[in-house]
C-alpha cells in the first residue's frame, strides 16, 4: 500500500501572501523557519499555562468549531482547551448526532456554520485530504486546522512531539529518532518524518514489519529496520505508535501477541537505545501490545508531557493561523 | 532619509528617576516592591533603574504580544517570547517600567497581563520619555523627560549597553 502523496502546490494554500500560516493542514511543504516559529510561540504559551489565570485575550470574540468526524478524546479536548485559553468561543460538533446523518452535505453544513460566524474549523476526518477540501471551500478569512485526516497527516501532533523533543534534547541536528510500529496507518509518523526532516534531524529510522510499512518509505529519507534491537541502537528518541487495528483490512499481522514479541517496547529492549533516550507515544496506548507499562510509566517516558505540550502547540497554531487570515484580509482590503 | 540623533543623557535621567521612585514609594508607604520591565526597551531600562535603586532580586520581563488590542487589525507579533516574572504578583507592589509612553495602549496591555499572574497590591508606572499623543487615560507616576516630536518623527531606545534615546527622522506616518 502507498501513502497518499500531496503535491507541492496544495501546500501553498496554508500560507498567506507574506508566507504566514493561515491554515494548518500538513507539515509537508512548510519551511524550517515556520516550524521553529510555531515551537517558539508554543513556548510562550507554556508559560501562560503556569499562571494563576491560564488565559490570554487573543481570540476574544472569535468562534472555533471542532468538527470531529472520527473519534478522539485527547486531541479534541486539548483543541477545546487551547481555544478556550485563547478566549475563543468553542462549538463542539459531534458528527454522529449532527445533520449529516440526516443527509445534509458537508458543504451545506459548512455554509450553515459560517452563517453562525465561525472563524476557525478544527477538522478530524477519516478521509485523507478532507481538511484541505474544507480549506478550499470556506470563505476568505476563515481558518482550517487539520486535527488528523485519514493516513495523511496529523500536523499538530507532530509539532507537539517536536516541542517535547526540543525541550529534552535542545535541538534536532545531532539526533537519531526511531519511530516504531504501525507506520503504514500512521498519519503521526508521516507528519513527524516531514517535521524531523525540515528541522534537520541527523537520522530518522522506522522500525516495523514489512506489512506495516508503506511502499517506498525510503524515498522520504528514512532508514528502515525490521528488527527492534537493531533499530533502537543508540537512538536519542523512541516514538512508539498505536497499532491501528480499526484501520487494518486483511491479515497484516499474525496476532497482537506476535507483534508484542517482535516490536513491543519493553525496558529490556530500551537498553539498546542511549541511556538518556526519551520514549514518546501519541496515545491512546495499547499497553502490552506496542508498549510495556514499565516503559510507558517509566523514567524515560515523556508521554504525559506530550499531552500538556499539545495545548500550547494548538494555542500557537490557532493564534498564528488566525493572525495570518487577519493579515490576508487586510491586504485584500488595502488593494 | 533616516538620521539618528542622541537626544538626552539617559544616565542622568535614570538618576533622577531613581530619586523620584524612592520618594514616591516612601510617600505611598510602600516598603517592598518588585520591578517589571516591558520588552524590550522597558526591560533594559528596568534593569538599569533597578541597579540605580540598589534593588535586590531579578527584574521581571513582560512580553505583551498576547495582550495587544490590535490583534484583530495586524495579527500576532512575530518572535513572541515567554514572559518571565521571578516573583509572585499577588498582593505585591510593582514598579512597571517602559521606555517610551505614547498612546498608553502598551501600558494597558501590560496591566492586563500582570493581573493574570495574580492581583497586585499596587502598580507604579515609570517611563523614560513621554511623547504625548495619548489615546487612553494613563499617566506616568515617575517620568524621565517629555519630548515634543515633529510629525513623522519617532523615538527609540537603543541598548542594552549603552542606553541611548534617539529620534528617527523621515519615517512615514
Amino acid at each position: 500500500m502507498i501513502w497518499p502523496t500531496e503535491n507541492k502546490p496544495r501546500a501553498a494554500i496554508q500560507l498567506n501572501h507574506e508566507g504566514q500560516l493561515r491554515h494548518f493542514l500538513s507539515i509537508e511543504g512548510l519551511k524550517r523557519e515556520l516550524l521553529i516559529e510555531i515551537l517558539d510561540t508554543a513556548e510562550s504559551f507554556i508559560e501562560v499555562g503556569s499562571r494563576s489565570i491560564r488565559k490570554v485575550p487573543l481570540l476574544r470574540g472569535k468562534t472555533v468549531a471542532n468538527l470531529f468526524f472520527e473519534a478522539s478524546t485527547r486531541t479534541r479536548s486539548t483543541f477545546e482547551l487551547a481555544a478556550k485559553r485563547l478566549s475563543a468561543d468553542v462549538l463542539n460538533i459531534n458528527i454522529n448526532t449532527s445533520a449529516t446523518t440526516k443527509g445534509e452535505s458537508l458543504s451545506d453544513m459548512l455554509r450553515n456554520l459560517e452563517a453562525m460566524a465561525v472563524d476557525m474549523f478544527v477538522v478530524r476526518h477519516v478521509q485523507s485530504g478532507s481538511p484541505h477540501f474544507i480549506a478550499t471551500a470556506v470563505t476568505p478569512g476563515v481558518s482550517v486546522i487539520n486535527a488528523g485526516d485519514g493516513r495523511h497527516e496529523h500536523p499538530t501532533q507532530a509539532m507537539l512531539d517536536m516541542l517535547t523533543i526540543r525541550q529534552h534534547k535542545g535541538g534536532f541536528e545531532n539526533l537519531t529518532v526511531a519511530i516504531v510500529g504501525d507506520i503504514l496507518h500512521s498519519r503521526v509518523a508521516r507528519s513527524e518524518i516531514h517535521a524531523l526532516k525540515a528541522l534537520g534531524a541527523a537520522e530518522i529510522r522506522v522500525i516495523a514489519p514489512d506489512t506495516l510499512l508503506p511502499v517506498d518509505v525510503e524515498s522520504m529519507g528514512v532508514k528502515v529496520f525490521s528488527t527492534l534491537d537493531e533499530g533502537l541502537r543508540d537512538a536519542d528518541v523512541v516514538v512508539t505508535l498505536r497499532l491501528q487495528k480499526e484501520r487494518m483490512e486483511g491479515a497484516l499481522l499474525p496476532s497482537e501477541h506476535e507483534f508484542y514479541r517482535l516490536y513491543g517496547l519493553s525496558a529490556e529492549r530500551m537498553r539498546s537505545a542511549k541511556p538518556d533516550a526519551i520514549v514518546m507515544h501519541p496515545g491512546p496506548m495499547n499497553r502490552g501490545v506496542e508498549i510495556d507499562s514499565a516503559v510507558a510509566d517509566g523514567a524515560q517516558s515523556v508521554i504525559l508531557q506530550q499531552v500538556t505540550n499539545g495545548i500550547a502547540v494548538r494555542m500557537a497554531v490557532m493564534s498564528m493561523a488566525m493572525s495570518g487570515q487577519i493579515n490576508a484580509l487586510a491586504a485584500r482590503g488595502g488593494q | 532619509m533616516m538620521t539618528e540623533d542622541p537626544l538626552v543623557d539617559v544616565g542622568s535621567l535614570l538618576q533622577s528617576m531613581a530619586q523620584k521612585v524612592t520618594s514616591l514609594m516612601q510617600a505611598r508607604n510602600i516598603g517592598h516592591y518588585e520591578i517589571v520591565g516591558i520588552r524590550s526597551g522597558g526591560v533594559w531600562l528596568a534593569k538599569a533603574l533597578g541597579a540605580e535603586l540598589g534593588h535586590r532580586g531579578a527584574v521581571g520581563e513582560l512580553d505583551i504580544s498576547f495582550y495587544r488590542d490590535d490583534f484583530t487589525r495586524i495579527g500576532l507579533h512575530p518572535r513572541v517570547r515567554p514572559s518571565a516574572l521571578p516573583f509572585a504578583t499577588e498582593d505585591q507592589n510593582l514598579l512597571l517600567v517602559d521606555d517610551v509612553l505614547m498612546s498608553g495602549r502598551t501600558i494597558r496591555a501590560a496591566m492586563n497581563e500582570l493581573f493574570d499572574f495574580g492581583r497586585p497590591a499596587s502598580i507604579t508606572l515609570a517611563v523614560l520619555a513621554d511623547i504625548g499623543q495619548r489615546e487612553l487615560p494613563i499617566q506616568p507616576d515617575v517620568l524621565g523627560c517629555t519630548l515634543h516630536l515633529k510629525p513623522g518623527q519617532r523615538v527609540k531606545l537603543l541598548g542594552p549597553e549603552p542606553l541611548n534615546l534617539v529620534v528617527k527622522q523621515g519615517v512615514p506616518t
